[in-house]
């Protein structure tokens, strides 16, 4: 497996995993206060709605030639993967607050308790809407992730196994614990994959725009380590001038 | 009408953000190294100088 391809797949593995946990969050917060059907109803509907999305997009992408692909997808990964960068290294100077599954737990309980459920209805509609827009918005997201990184490597199917095996841990991770996870580091998490996309979306925008990398796909070891050091070397500085958190 | 606004919303979220700097630092970084191409230079440096130092620029964040 080449260093490239082993980047994709761990991209798309953290990737994938932060947007799970975010969507798991939302489904149990709705499931625990309204009940389990309606919301799980409302996750068979988003994902149901996905595949569809996934079905018409992934041959449509395809078809695209590569250099294309990689300017468009590789552009989109760097603007992505910055506003990721950008809040971590805020978040790890402590010039913005962190972010708290448990406290979103607690708010979307708040929310999902405004409306007591209407017994008579053999569906609870504001159980399942909640759920059905957290996934689909999130699950959005994490199709967006496959399809591109992997259409843009010509390898879907290692894409789709990084996002697989996140699935696979979020899902029993909540059936086990069920409670928000809050103990996965997700601040640390978005920290690498800012790290990850803003090295793999400057890889493949400029290769895609015609430059030629020296030592090939070694250079995306290269970007890494060095926006790596930058981002330390940036939250310390800023760590040594501290001033007003942001939430 | 609903949908199509969501719709551009979703997108600006995703390509904006809450700092429009992100995307303005990949547009430069582009359009420079498109620029470096055209005139035959070596074109490598460009994204991480520019992605580089708008990172730098963070430090003046409050």
């Amino acid at each position: 497996m080449s260093t490239s391809q082993i980047f994709l797949m761990t991209s798309t593995f953290l990737a994938c995993g932060v947007e799970m946990v975010e969507a798991l969050t939302i489904v149990l917060a709705t499931g625990i206060t309204r009940g389990w059907r309606s919301a799980m109803l409302g996750v068979a509907a988003a994902l149901g709605a996905l595949a569809v999305i996934v079905v018409l997009l992934g041959p449509a992408m395809a078809r695209v030639p590569i250099g294309t692909m990689q300017i468009v997808v590789g552009s989109l990964m760097l603007v992505f993967g910055l506003q990721w960068l950008r809040k971590a290294i805020l978040r790890s100077a402590g010039r913005k607050a962190l972010h708290d599954e448990d406290k979103i737990f607690a708010a979307e309980q708040q929310i999902a308790r405004q409306h007591m459920p209407d017994t008579k209805q053999p569906i609870d509609w504001y159980g399942f809407t909640l759920t059905f827009k957290g996934v689909f918005l999130e699950g959005l997201e994490v199709a967006f992730i496959v399809v591109t990184f992997g259409a843009a490597q010509q390898r879907i199917d290692l894409a789709a196994y990084g996002a697989l095996a996140a699935l696979i841990i979020v899902l029993a991770a909540g059936v086990l614990i069920h409670k928000p996870l809050s103990r996965v580091p997700e601040n640390s998490l978005k920290y690498v994959v800012g790290l990850l996309l803003t090295s793999f979306g400057t890889f493949w925008t400029a290769e895609g725009i015609g430059v030629e990398w020296p030592g090939t796909d070694l250079a995306l070891v290269v970007l890494l380590g060095f926006y790596a050091i930058l981002a330390t070397l940036i939250v310390r500085q800023m760590r040594a001038t501290p001033k007003g958190v942001a939430v | 009408m609903k949908y199509i606004t969501a719709f551009l919303l979703f997108w600006y979220d995703f390509i904006i953000g809450d700092d429009w700097r992100n995307a303005a630092a990949t547009l430069i970084a582009i359009v420079l190294t498109v620029g470096a191409l055209a005139a035959g230079l070596p074109a490598f440096w460009i994204f991480p100088v520019v992605i580089g130092l708008y990172l730098v620029s963070l430090l003046k964040t409050t």
